[in-house]
């Protein structure tokens, strides 16, 4: 008997234990750290998935015939999908039912009216408001303009310019198409910012080259090296663009690899992104912590090391922008400050993870990844937390709010390690002119830019209430040493008055 | 009658004199660090108090600074080592300029040169106190004025520094800035050789453990 309570004593005693050494590896298990955020100080703040995988679609799940191979380019036109198969030289138009549910519908692999009547490596496609439809066909060196029903209008060729190399053979890689038909192309191997081409087709000009950085010390170098180590050395030129985007008010996103310095690092608050405005400049606001530029930690892990690098970029109408890091797989959303709103993704096989993502595109909330090696495209639907994110942003942007502070509270109420929530709540109440209550709230996650706004107008209103106090202090101050002074003096003289001493 | 004052009756009166004297420095330096060793007028209890306020000031500073001009990531904070931050620089600059001008005909022993840097020191907790305060009533537009009155407080207490120490050791203005420089060097001297020191320790150190280590394996 007694025997028989040291087993039960000893299983129950290994099943406790086993259970707690077991634990915080089940826990480790299912918190793989999908989505996160920086905090103020650059450290990784783990939070609730902003965005969920719907469904992965592959060549078989879309009933391709042939598979799709190395595909490059996205576009969203109203409900349909346009996929640059660049591989096989077609475009696949898909009709989004709904993201669980993408229906092929057509297979455009050739157009009437120009030889050569089929593409050769598309690698990106816009259509116009008009409809009309503008394919980068890389191959055959020109960007082509096809009306709906796929009849040649015209194409844009190789710019004339004297300040272009003869031999740079032109290679249309991305583009982008305003409302008066405008063109803006970024093609590779030139670097004087974006191709522009008028609606009629005639070159007019490079728009928005990236600035050129160097260190002074690299300056003082080249001026003290040789021809022959000066050829060595890395030449101070612009860098070329990764891609554009054209947003719903006609500004221009365009991404650009970050450049690092010596020790492999980009400076804080520099970005990967500009907006670009009709004169090509950059007008992205960043009043953010940290510079729009993914990843703060670039070191080598995980086989992979480097800043990120924005392969794609989509405008969502809330006016926040989802950047496709390539080299990590991930997926960054920044919101019109120049703040990072989420971040998830990551390098695998597993749904929600990428090879090699290529390109990005959004269809309402909904977000839309295509994947160049897997050849698939992944739909992510925003979850409830996302939505209520989203709900809090857009309810600013209406004037509503109260109702975006009541939002931006519920968020904070499920994800307290958000700084966007505190700033959103602050900037809900500031706009409210409740000034006390949201400067708080800008302490705790070191805004102080809006802590300014805000204490500014606190002081005027304090200064306003107790005025009285104020001036009768201030009085106070300059009369009682003043009456001291003159009741000393006419102590004084009625002391040694003369005729007292009579 | 200035004359008359100077007979104290008790340590506690002599003591506020001289902590009162540490406001004539600031506003005299020539004259008052001259006065502070050839008239006595200064006293350790005074200087170590000064050291002391300055050292409180500086971890007020941390925690009731506005956020507009210092963050704070308490996670890493070391209270200890951010006071070693004033006491080490401190102990060295006073030993390495010991050092040096007692062989150059310096006037001022170890403990006047330690009084005299302390003394030097008031014009941090006077106007650093103050200027935490006010820290908190600015916007970021406004704190220009904190960061210049902030930085003319470490200058104006640097300048003492220099003062104090050509006034005790009776040097001339040029002596005394050459002998500034060659304390500076002599403070790198002293760091060079401490870490040297404690690597050597520590290898040494880690030498024989291993070596037991590896005793105990064969064994």
């Amino acid at each position: 008997m007694r025997k028989k309570n040291l087993l039960i004593k000893a299983t129950t005693a290994i099943i406790a234990a086993s259970i707690l050494l077991l634990a915080p590896l089940s826990v480790q298990a299912s918190d793989g750290g999908y989505t996160y955020n920086y905090d103020w100080w650059g450290d990784v703040q783990e939070s609730p998935d902003l965005y969920s995988v719907c469904r992965v679609f592959t060549s078989s799940e879309l009933g391709l015939d042939v598979k799709l191979k190395n595909p490059q380019g996205l576009f969203v036109e109203g409900n349909f999908i346009y996929i640059c198969d660049s591989g096989n030289n077609r475009i696949i138009k898909v009709e989004r039912v709904s993201p669980e549910k993408l229906e092929v519908v057509d297979i455009i692999d050739s157009f009437k009216g120009a030889e050569p009547s089929t593409f050769s490596n598309p690698t990106d496609l816009a259509i116009s408001e008009d409809g009309n439809i503008f394919i980068a066909d890389q191959g055959n060196e020109r960007i082509l303009k096809l009306d709906k029903d796929l009849n040649y209008i015209m194409e844009f060729i190789k710019p004339t310019d004297n300040t272009l190399d003869p031999s740079l053979v032109f290679a249309p890689n991305k583009l982008t198409v305003d409302t008066a038909e405008r063109v803006y192309c970024i093609a590779s191997g030139i670097n004087k910012g974006l191709v522009k081409y008028e609606n009629d087709g005639t070159f007019s000009g490079f728009v928005g080259a990236t600035p050129v950085k160097f260190d002074w010390t690299d300056y003082l170098w080249k001026k003290f090296a040789s021809q022959e180590q000066r050829a060595k050395m890395e030449s101070f030129v612009p860098t070329e663009y990764e891609n554009i985007y054209m947003d719903q008010e006609g500004f221009i996103y365009a991404t650009m690899p970050l450049k690092t310095d010596n020790d492999s690092r980009v400076a804080d608050d520099e970005n990967a992104v500009r907006k670009l405005n009709l004169m090509g400049n950059d007008i992205l606001v960043h009043n953010g912590a940290w510079g729009v530029q993914g990843d703060l930690y670039k070191g080598s892990g995980g086989g992979y090391e480097g800043p990120s690098v924005f392969a794609d970029v989509t405008v969502l109408d809330n006016d926040i922008y989802a950047c496709l890091d390539q080299n990590r797989g991930r997926v960054f959303g920044y919101d019109d400050q120049g703040r990072l709103v989420f971040a998830f993704g990551g390098n695998g096989n597993m749904d929600g993870y990428f090879r090699r993502p290529s390109a990005i595109e959004h269809y309402g909330h909904e977000l839309y990844v295509l994947d160049s090696i897997d050849c698939s495209i992944t739909a992510f639907v925003p979850t409830q937390f996302g939505n209520l994110v989203y709900t809090a942003i857009e309810e600013f942007d209406k004037g509503h709010y109260e109702e975006s502070g009541d939002a931006w509270q519920e968020v904070m109420n499920q994800n307290g390690n958000y700084d966007l929530a505190y700033i959103g709540i602050g900037r809900a109440l500031l706009r409210q002119e409740r000034y006390h209550e949201s400067m708080k709230y800008f302490e705790l996650k070191y805004d102080a830019d809006n802590y300014s706004k805000a204490f500014k107008q606190y002081r005027k209103e304090w200064v306003e209430e107790n005025i009285a106090i104020i001036v009768i202090v201030i009085l106070a101050l300059f009369l009682i040493p003043l009456g001291i002074g003159k009741f000393k003096a006419l102590k004084y003289e009625i002391d040694t008055a003369d005729i007292f001493n009579i | 009658m200035i004359a008359k004052l100077k007979q104290f009756q008790t340590p506690k009166e002599k003591y506020f004199d001289s902590l009162k004297f540490a406001l004539y420095c600031m506003t005299h330096p020539m004259d008052g660090f001259w006065d502070l060793t050839h008239e006595k007028r200064g006293t350790y209890a005074a200087a170590n108090t000064i050291l002391f306020a300055s050292l409180l000031v500086r971890i007020l500073k941390l925690r009731y600074t506005s956020f507009l001009f210092l963050n704070v990531y308490w996670e890493d904070l070391n209270i200890f080592l951010y006071l070693a931050s004033i006491l080490f620089p401190l102990s060295l600059w006073v030993v390495g300029n010991w050092a040096l001008t007692t062989l150059f005909d310096g006037k001022g022993r170890l403990g006047q040169v330690y009084m005299a840097t302390c003394y030097a020191f008031i014009p941090y907790p006077l106007i650093q106190f103050p200027l935490m305060v006010f820290s908190n009533f600015v916007t970021v537009e406004e704190g220009a004025f904190y960061e210049t009155l902030s930085a003319m407080t470490l200058i104006y207490a640097a300048i003492l520094v220099v003062v104090a120490m050509g006034q005790i050791h009776e040097y001339s203005a040029g002596k005394n800035l050459l002998f500034t420089v060659a304390t500076l060097f002599a403070m790198l001297v002293m760091i060079f050789i401490l870490m040297v020191f404690f690597s050597m320790i520590s290898q040494g150190v880690s030498y024989f453990i291993s070596l037991a280590k590896e005793f105990m394996f064969r064994l």
